[in-house]
């Protein structure tokens, strides 16, 4: 009689941040509806959600590999692609639209040559459309690195990125 | 491809609230919701502190609270006791610019007389009554001003009937956006068997661009939401709970979690609420960016961990929702407005408002208006009221066109509506919708063919493609409003689009799709002549669109022919 012993997904690296990872699989119980909130902790992580760490979710929570890559292409938030070291984020929600929004990323696209979705070839600038960031009392808003910044000028906004 | 931003980092500790051991003389109550946060009020909150420190004025609090309402002129500092508001209040340095340390200090009064602003006159404050009077992350803020008595009465001296009979009888109806009777609802998830639990959930997906009434609430009073969504888990018979947040709200996220945690610790969550048998816990989940989360069978998808795609009703959530339990879900605003039903009885709300929409609105007024910020008033205000004496106008030189109201389900309301009170039933009736109230003011400068454009490429790129009305008609829908915007369409294609539209509205599965076309059915109908300048003049009248020149009519009305006949002539 043969016995098969069910091996535990082996982290893809020895990384440190995977052990947080686990803590986090852990915390919800290792259950298939975590697989959102798994994707979360690795994206705020790593900066984003590659083969290898979708394929360790995915095996971890007993989720086949087709529901994992289906999921994580659902959603605008997650990007299976490095970021750039900064963020760029315009708002084109409607009060940002009226107030020139537009504008805004056709500045920023001139100046840095490079595409909403993108980031530049330096890798230095990943320029992001939101939505709406709910700030449109200050519209057109936009955020950098996360601080968000109110009724910002194309100007402005260039300049502020060039000194990035 | 959209994305979020990162938590702010905060990497040092916050210096704590000044709160004076004696009587209070004067607070100075420090915005710190998003719109000032993101004008430094941060820095003025310490500056102030500082300050207050270095005079001696021990019998002055400053503190920090959630929203004050006026986003357009932040950093906001209210002192309560004083009536005084003050304005633009600089954190570089020149905090006593406008007097605010001097009047603390008892000598003159600075800023602006609350009693007599107009922003502020008309509103009338129930599910913002804590918002910029009370510390977000301060629980017990919450509890002096009464927090949590709801609960306590509730699940102490009413049965879960009764709690729900209160609701009833205040007419509250949902704030999400459609609008259906709370009570009823309620109702329906009691009355559900369930062997296997119940569950309560409080849509926070608020994704309708222009909108953040509910991120206004959760950023500043966090502990109303959580009261009104125990008190909805006693009636309905749930322990668990769930809120639901957009990814985008990193602040909400944050002070919802902490406030979770402290009602926790205090026993107004968790087991033996009030020293009885209830118990509920909550747990927050977050949405990673997709707009049709907001429709609650596929909110219910994405809390289950998949991809957010909505189902077919019936079965309504209330009978079969989270893992197939009975479920309710309520919205943000909605269950911010249970604590007071139940503490000042659902015939008080329901002496709010007009005979069909009982209680009050909060919306984010925003677009071409003067006073831009967070407002909350009685069901049945005007539009002009709202626009005009509220909002304060349009800046000089600027003409009202129209207001959209409802996000991408709403529509756009000309200037001949201004003086309809806004209500669930009125703004269908003009096709429109009450929404989650997102109001943004457009002047002369906006195209209403640009408009209507802008929100079918939202829609379009949020369909979630489950049903083919949706997923193929908004990008038809879309191409058709680029081709009339840029001048080259004909008559026959405005046709098309709304026979189009209709057929969207029709058959699509989910409020997404069956919304979609509203923005385009009431721009054609108060703006017809704008699509008419486009088609037949090869004009946008607002200067907005970029016409392609050397457009035919009659070669593209040849073309369509070709194209209805299989190429054949």
């Amino acid at each position: 009689m043969t016995t098969t012993t069910v091996l535990a997904p082996q982290a893809p690296s020895e990384d440190k941040r995977w052990r947080q990872v686990d803590v986090r699989m852990r915390r919800l119980g290792y259950r298939p509806d975590g697989l959102i909130e798994v994707m979360h902790t690795v994206q705020e992580l790593f900066g984003y959600l590659d083969d290898d760490a979708l394929s360790y979710v995915g095996r971890s929570l007993r989720v086949p590999l087709s529901k994992v890559f289906g999921v994580a292409t659902f959603y605008s938030h997650f990007t299976l692609k490095p970021q750039g070291l900064h963020t760029c984020v315009v708002c084109t929600g409607t009060a940002c639209y009226i107030s020139g929004a537009a504008g805004l990323l056709a500045a920023v696209e001139g100046a840095l040559e490079v595409e909403p979705g993108g980031t530049t070839a330096d890798g230095q600038v990943s320029l992001l459309k939101a939505r709406c960031l709910g700030a449109c009392s200050m519209a057109p808003a936009v955020v950098i690195d996360g601080e968000v910044h109110g009724k910002v000028s194309a100007n402005d906004l260039v300049e502020r990125l060039g000194a990035l | 491809m959209s994305g979020a931003p990162a938590s702010p980092a905060r990497p040092r500790r916050q210096p704590e609230p000044l709160v004076p051991e004696g009587p209070v003389r004067a607070s100075a109550n420090v915005c710190q919701a998003a719109g000032c946060l993101s004008m430094g009020s941060d820095r003025v909150f310490n500056e102030l502190r500082d300050a207050v420190l270095a005079a001696g004025l021990d019998d002055v609090a400053v503190r920090r609270v959630g929203c004050l309402g006026l986003c357009a002129a932040g950093p906001l500092v209210a002192v309560p006791q004083q009536g005084r508001l003050f304005e633009h209040v600089s954190p570089d340095g020149g905090i006593n610019a406008s007097g605010l340390v001097d009047s603390l200090a008892g000598g003159g009064a600075g800023g602006v007389d609350v009693a007599k602003s107009r922003f502020f006159a008309d509103q009338v404050k129930v599910v913002l009554q804590n918002c910029g009077t009370v510390d977000p992350e301060r629980l017990e803020d919450y509890v002096e001003a009464g927090g949590y008595e709801a609960l306590t009465k509730a699940v102490t001296a009413m049965s879960p009937d009764e709690v729900i009979a209160e609701v009833v009888r205040s007419g509250l109806r949902g704030r999400g956006g459609a609008g259906y009777p709370t009570g009823l609802k309620w109702r329906t998830v009691a009355k559900a068997g369930a062997p296997h639990g119940k569950y309560v959930v409080c849509n926070a997906d608020e994704g309708d661009p222009g909108a953040f009434m509910d991120r206004s609430v959760l950023e500043s009073c966090p502990q109303q939401v959580l009261e009104g969504m125990a008190i909805a888990a006693y009636a309905v018979g749930a322990s668990q709970g769930y809120v639901y947040v957009r990814a985008e709200y990193p602040l909400a996220v944050k002070r919802l979690s902490s406030a979770i945690r402290q009602a926790e610790r205090e026993g107004f969550l968790g087991r033996q609420i009030g020293g009885t048998r209830f118990e509920f816990e909550v747990e927050v989940r977050i949405g990673a960016g997709a707009f049709v989360c907001g429709e609650e069978t596929a909110l219910i998808a994405s809390i289950q961990g998949g991809r957010g795609t909505p189902k077919p009703r019936p079965p309504y959530p209330a009978a079969s929702g989270l893992w197939g339990a009975p479920t309710l879900i309520n919205n943000v605003e909605t269950f911010a407005n249970i604590p007071a039903v139940i503490n000042r009885g659902g015939d008080w709300l329901s002496s709010i408002g007009t005979e069909r929409s009982k209680g009050t609105k909060v919306f984010a007024l925003t677009g071409a208006v003067v006073n831009t910020g967070l407002i909350e008033v009685p069901m049945g205000l005007t539009l002009r009221q709202i626009v005009f004496d509220i909002g304060g106008g349009l800046a000089p030189g600027r003409r009202f066109k129209a207001v959209q109201t409802g996000g991408p389900s709403g529509g756009c309301l000309p200037e001949d509506l201004l003086d309809m009170p806004v209500d669930y039933e009125n703004l269908a009736a003009a096709g429109s919708i009450v929404g989650s109230g997102g109001m943004i003011v457009m002047d002369d400068t906006a195209c209403m063919v640009d408009v209507a454009k802008f929100f079918m490429d939202f829609c379009r790129e949020e369909s979630c493609g489950k049903c083919l009305p949706c997923r193929a008609g908004t990008d038809q829908m879309y191409r058709l409003l680029d081709r009339i915007s840029s001048g080259r369409a004909t008559q026959a294609h405005l046709g098309q689009l709304e026979q189009l539209a209709g057929m969207v509205r029709a058959t699509s599965l989910c409020g997404l799709g069956q919304g979609a076309p509203n923005p385009v059915f009431s721009t054609l109908r108060y703006f017809r002549d704008e699509y008419l300048a486009h088609i037949d003049d090869g004009k946008c009248p607002a200067g907005v669109c970029r016409i392609t020149p050397g457009f035919s009519q009659r070669g593209a009305a040849d073309e369509m022919v070709a194209a209805e006949t299989g190429g054949m002539p």
